[in-house]
């Protein structure tokens, strides 16, 4: 029967290896693929991973609540280097990605269902659709991080003091950041046509979601560039709300383009301009680029805070934790992609949607953390 | 012992011992919503001003949130307790760990990593890209 013999008393030991070698010989039929040959059966192969699961979660927990522990050391001592900092984060690109990982977790946890059902075809589509929301997410992040770099809110030592007309780098972060991104979207459409041509349904439902998934991220770069560019438009800053950030804004987006087609664009060269009666000139024609401040903050120096002790602390621990956030949200696509494999192949029925499940509680997880970290770090007045 | 053989038994007899327990899809989308709606009124308390009850007022509704996704998302109401009590306890752990580091917050130095006072313009810049007009 190919059942252990751990759970049985000594004394059925014997009639009960004797029924095992019986067994064997029909065991093929009886042990089916799916069920590891050392589970009693498929309940136990189930609770045995799910509870490995809740115990890598468990590690998860403790390994990112020394970053919490760093942010609540420092919030302590420092509350005013929060309040400045927070400013500078667009607390709506910050609430879109909540969303859209809170969707993203609604679409994980239908997989889930969809797995137990049988609904292959759903389960493949709930599973893309997790897939595309964490494109998206990391989208909107990319433009968030790239803005912030652009305008100097870097980690430790590398963070510029952020002046009314501050320093604006003209290096192009996002095009370089869309490379990988474009290259993988270029080989999923290749794939899918591929797919296409010999007409195998399998090969359709892995490229279709890949490539969905491809193109989500771009979306959530136009979605996060949109947005930034709107808020710098509705800003009251006057005069530096000026046709100078728009132009920089289409700029962006047509890189964003051009990086969807694959060709870098060449960094642009601006002649320095020094004729700027401001302490800080930045070598972009554009000096009057404005800092993503809230209209609130206009009066940005802030001595005791502006500076890379204080807020470049704040930018070490803001990068840290998002950014480690979203080492685990390409970690999570690995493994949906993988999944998304499986689900086309139509493995999973009642007794066996352990890798759905568990890759669901990962998922979670990173949906969990996110949901304390979007207060945290973007909601602070 | 005899009641897990009759157990297995008896599961045998099904050929198709369920433990799978799909979630209502009105259930997904009432938490789905909650989710959302939870978010929608944090994003909305952070626009007053409510001092230091801020941070208390958001981390309970992150902790609602956390609570929702857990408990729904993650099945974890219609699972097994052990697995409950692997996660609670991680979160105590947490909890002593964030509070016995807080407990001699105020024993560090003052500032935790340099003398801002002259950073502001000398060393926040570039130097490359620094030039000074006027001090």
């Amino acid at each position: 029967m190919g059942r252990c013999a751990f759970q049985d008393p000594i004394s059925e030991n014997m009639t009960e290896v004797a029924a095992h070698t019986d067994g064997h010989d029909h065991g093929h039929h009886d042990h089916p693929a799916w069920l590891a040959h050392h589970f009693d059966d498929a309940e136990q192969q189930f609770d045995s991973g799910k509870l490995g699961m809740w115990l890598f979660l468990v590690t998860e927990i403790l390994f990112f609540s020394g970053m919490f522990c760093a942010y609540v050391l420092y919030r302590n001592r420092n509350p005013e280097v929060f309040e400045f900092c927070s400013a500078f984060l667009n607390e709506k690109l910050g609430a879109i990605n909540t969303g859209v990982l809170l969707f993203s977790s609604l679409t994980m946890a239908w997989a889930v269902r969809a797995s137990q059902l049988k609904q292959h075809k759903l389960l493949v589509g709930m599973l893309g659709a997790t897939l595309g929301c964490a494109a998206i997410f990391l989208g909107v992040k990319s433009v968030e991080y790239t803005h912030k770099w652009s305008i100097g809110l870097l980690p430790g030592r590398m963070y510029v003091a952020q002046m009314e007309n501050g320093y604006h780098s003209d290096f192009d972060y996002l095009t370089r950041l869309c490379i990988a991104p474009a290259v993988l979207t270029v080989l999923f459409a290749l794939y899918y046509v591929y797919s296409l041509v010999i007409a195998s349904k399998f090969h359709q439902r892995v490229a279709g979601p890949l490539l969905v998934a491809g193109l989500c991220f771009f979306g959530g770069i136009y979605l996060g560039q949109v947005i930034e560019g709107g808020e710098h438009h509705g800003d009251s800053h006057g005069a530096h709300a000026d046709a100078g950030h728009g132009e920089h804004a289409s700029h962006d987006e047509e890189h964003a383009k051009e990086a969807g087609s694959g060709t870098p664009a060449p960094a642009e060269a601006n002649a320095p301009s020094s004729d700027t009666g401001v302490a800080l000139v930045s070598t972009s024609s554009g000096a009057l680029h404005d800092v993503a401040v809230d209209p609130k903050e206009a009066a940005i120096p802030n001595a005791a805070v502006n500076n890379q002790g204080m807020a470049g602390l704040f930018f070490s621990i803001y990068y840290c934790m998002t950014g480690v956030h979203a080492v685990h949200i390409i970690g999570g696509m690995l493994v949906i992609s993988w999944l998304i494999v499986k689900a086309a192949r139509e493995e999973f029925h009642s007794k066996y949607y352990g890798p759905v499940d568990n890759v669901g509680l990962y998922w979670h997880l990173v949906d969990f953390i996110w949901i304390y970290l979007f207060p945290l770090l973007y909601l602070i007045t | 012992m005899a009641d897990t053989h009759s157990h297995s038994h008896s599961d045998h007899g099904h050929a198709d011992g369920e433990f799978s327990h799909p979630m209502p899809v009105w259930m997904l989308l009432a938490v789905f919503f909650a989710l959302l709606g939870l978010t929608f009124l944090t994003v909305f308390q952070a626009q007053f001003d409510l001092g230091s009850l801020e941070i208390v007022f958001s981390l309970i509704i992150a902790s609602i949130k956390a609570g929702l996704v857990i408990a729904f998302f993650m099945h974890l109401v219609w699972d097994k307790p052990l697995n409950a009590i692997a996660i609670f306890s991680s979160l105590i752990f947490v909890a002593l760990f964030l509070g016995f580091t807080l407990m001699d917050a105020q024993q560090y130095n003052e500032r935790l990593i340099m003398d801002p006072k002259n950073e502001i313009l000398e060393n926040s810049t570039p130097k490359a890209r620094l030039i000074k007009t006027s001090e």
